[in-house]
């Protein structure tokens, strides 16, 4: 794996000047899909922010060949593109190797994408795919999505007199990955660049399918400062709320182990969608928020000892 | 050389699909266009083609393969019906938009609800504003020689556009016709090689493909796309020339069948025709001036040739294989249009028949023709409107 200054003399996927939020941090893997790889890359991504910031016309953020259909497609997408580059390989009408990377938001991967990713990894495709997680439909401004934490306030399951925020508890994604055998399948955190460059270089270079699941704070539907993301995904992982973990044929490792965990609480009240749980009537939520971590987090160590 | 076969309409367009050899298939079963599938998913097990099936988990994934594939910089095929053809609704736009050549077989069918798997052209008529061009296919030999055809229209250079070729569900799909398969070489001649446009996998001319495209740039993209399926129609004629040229068989746009006096027009779409002109020359024998216009190219509609073909015809009835619920018919609606610019305009009507596979027999089609003389003999049609063998009021 090259250090990070090695990675940084390479020339990003994606180009300055895209239109993304100030402080977003998707951009940050975006950038780094071409710098963790030596592989040439071809990159497929559903809408959603990055997709509708980095390609408004006439202009595109992309420097390397990029494609978007529509929303609940990435992955059924990609895997035309990528069967179509084997088929031209076995007739040789292609020469060299390319890899190909599918990017989406929790919107398009959890919930509307979440059938045609399923379908592209049980095909088999040689693709990674690399859900951002921001915990909302962000780009059609905070609507709750199957990843929105338990109480959080998105304009679709706002806080108010009645209700506290979001009632459900959120997907596991990353388990539903696994569940389809896959060489590679990881949690990363945007904090983290050294954990996550090596988790997008061995999810591109893993031969067959992959995914990766990146938590990417977003600063209106977390309302939190413009600096705060980087910040935010550190504390996240801090809390145990996003453990970074991979899953490599089958078998769990746990990536880093919080010395002393911290609260869920400390990390949800540094964040505006969570504001209103801080009246007390609301400390039920707090606490079943706390629960669906210690038992997640639990869950994973039971998994990581089982497969070990 | 060519073979004379016995094959039903699903067995020719597989057929086809084998000898065009397509880079990559991606598609997802549903009756009745099952059998294209299955009979192509046997010819890549036995190694008869070097296409990449995708067996993909919907037609939704299908549509959106097929436009990844075509983008990738290769030939695309695919083949659906019905229900399945609507759950790609929203990629049949993108597959256009973006100027993709895929080609998909579609085997008419009603579309749900009621659940109905026979064959009505609700399907196809729906997405008749998608961005493809549709061809229609009277019978087998019609609908393998549209699909030979069908990927030297899509990839044509002043096209370059999805092509959709429609054949009736069950009474084509499904019927044992004696019809002619090409040579396989003859065939792949034909064809000639695919030429990629802009190659997504060409790493070293990186393209952006799918962009935001908002009010500054929009609408005249949509402009450059009705262009250049408008120039559809001259291609469309150009390649059917060519095809007869190879092959002996002779398409138009259209088939004027018997119009050349003809006073009262029966215009109809797919599987039907074959019946009318069955009838029409039985009621020639009788000294009646009857003839069938058959539609083969919808999608761009040929409006001034029609116009021409129907300038002579005093009563002219469309029949349409689809409700567009709370308007006329799909095809009357063009064709009226076509009319109206006539300085001698044909009385014409619209008649609904067939919807979910009810059989149009020989004598509801006489009865057509009957009508339609009691119109043209009183100088006016009493309803423009009506559904034909419906029981009940």
């Amino acid at each position: 794996m090259p250090s990070i200054q090695e990675m940084a003399k390479k020339q990003g996927a994606l180009a300055g000047g895209h239109r993304m939020c100030a402080g977003c941090p998707a951009p940050i893997f975006a950038k780094m899909l071409t710098r963790v790889t030596d592989y040439r890359i071809v990159v497929g991504s559903a809408t959603g922010c990055l997709e509708v910031a980095s390609s408004i016309f006439p202009f595109s953020a992309w420097r390397v060949p990029w494609i978007h259909t529509a929303f609940e497609c990435a992955a059924a997408t990609m895997s035309g593109v990528e069967s179509m580059y084997r088929s031209l390989k076995k007739q040789g009408k292609l020469d060299g190797k390319i890899k190909f990377v599918v990017t989406g938001g929790d919107g398009g991967t959890y919930d509307i994408g979440l059938q045609s990713l399923s379908g592209a990894m049980e095909r088999g495709h040689d693709l990674l795919y690399i859900c951002y997680d921001n915990g909302a439909y962000m780009n059609t401004g905070v609507q709750r999505s199957g990843a929105t934490p338990f109480g959080a306030s998105t304009t679709t399951s706002p806080g108010g007199k009645l209700v506290p925020g979001k009632q459900q508890q959120r997907k596991d994604l990353t388990t539903i990955l696994v569940a389809h055998h896959l060489g590679y399948v990881a949690q990363a955190s945007i904090h983290n660049p050294i954990d996550l460059a090596n988790k997008m270089k061995k999810g591109i270079e893993n031969n067959g399918p992959s995914f990766l699941n990146i938590l990417c704070p977003c600063i209106p539907g977390w309302k939190i400062a413009a600096d705060m993301a980087v910040e935010m995904a550190r504390h996240a992982v801090e809390t145990c709320y996003w453990p970074l973990y991979e899953v490599e044929n089958g078998v769990y490792t746990i990536n880093y182990e919080p010395k002393e965990p911290q609260p869920v609480a400390d990390w949800m009240f540094l964040q505006g969608r969570f504001k209103h749980l801080k009246d007390p009537k609301w400390k039920y939520a707090v606490e079943e928020l706390q629960r669906q971590v210690d038992e997640h987090w639990g869950w994973l160590h039971r998994q990581a000892q089982l497969t070990s | 050389m060519s073979r004379t076969v016995a094959i039903t309409g699903n067995g020719a367009i597989a057929e086809a699909m084998r000898q065009i050899n397509p880079d990559v298939v991606a598609a997802f079963p549903i009756t009745p266009s099952t059998q294209v599938v299955e009979d192509f998913s046997q010819f890549v097990a036995d190694g008869l083609v070097s296409t990449e099936l995708v067996t993909v988990e919907s037609e939704h994934s299908a549509m959106s393969a097929c436009i990844g594939a075509a983008a990738a910089g290769g030939r695309v095929m695919t083949a659906t019906s019905s229900c399945g053809m609507a759950l790609m609704w929203e990629m049949l736009y993108v597959a256009a938009s973006q100027r993709q050549p895929v080609v998909m077989t579609l085997v008419n069918r009603a579309l749900s609800g009621p659940i109905n798997i026979h064959a009505d052209h609700s399907d196809s008529m729906g997405a008749r504003d998608a961005g493809w061009l549709q061809l229609y296919s009277e019978d087998n030999q019609e609908a393998y020689d549209n699909l030979v055809m069908a990927p030297r229209i899509a990839e044509h250079l002043d096209i370059r556009l999805p092509v959709m070729v429609c054949l009736d569900g069950f009474i084509i799909s499904h019927a044992v016709q004696t019809m002619k398969l090409e040579d396989d070489e003859a065939v792949r001649r034909f064809i000639g090689k695919f030429i990629p446009v802009y190659p997504l996998l060409d790493c070293a001319h990186p393209v952006t493909i799918g962009a935001l495209d908002l009010q500054d740039y929009y609408i005249e993209h949509k402009r450059a796309q009705h262009q250049a399926i408008m120039s559809a129609k001259r291609v469309v004629q150009e390649i059917s020339d060519e095809f007869a040229k190879s092959f002996g068989r002779n398409y138009g746009l259209f088939e004027a069948y018997r119009l050349e006096d003809a006073e009262r027009v029966i215009v109809a779409i797919n599987s039907v025709a074959g019946e009318v002109k069955e009838v029409v020359d039985a009621l020639r024998e009788k000294g009646e001036k009857v003839g069938l216009l058959k539609i083969r190219l919808f999608r761009p509609f040929p409006y001034e040739q029609i116009r021409e073909a129907l300038s002579g015809a005093k009563i002219v009835t469309v029949l349409d294989r689809s409700c567009s619920f709370g308007a006329y018919g799909p095809l009357f609606t063009e064709i009226r249009t076509a009319l109206y610019d006539l300085p001698q305009k044909p009385m014409v009507y619209n008649r609904v028949y067939g919807l979910g596979g009810r059989d149009m027999l020989m004598n509801d089609i006489e009865a057509i023709f009957a009508e339609s003389k009691q119109y043209q003999q009183n100088e006016t049609v009493d309803k423009v409107f009506d559904f034909i063998g419906v029981r009940g009021d």
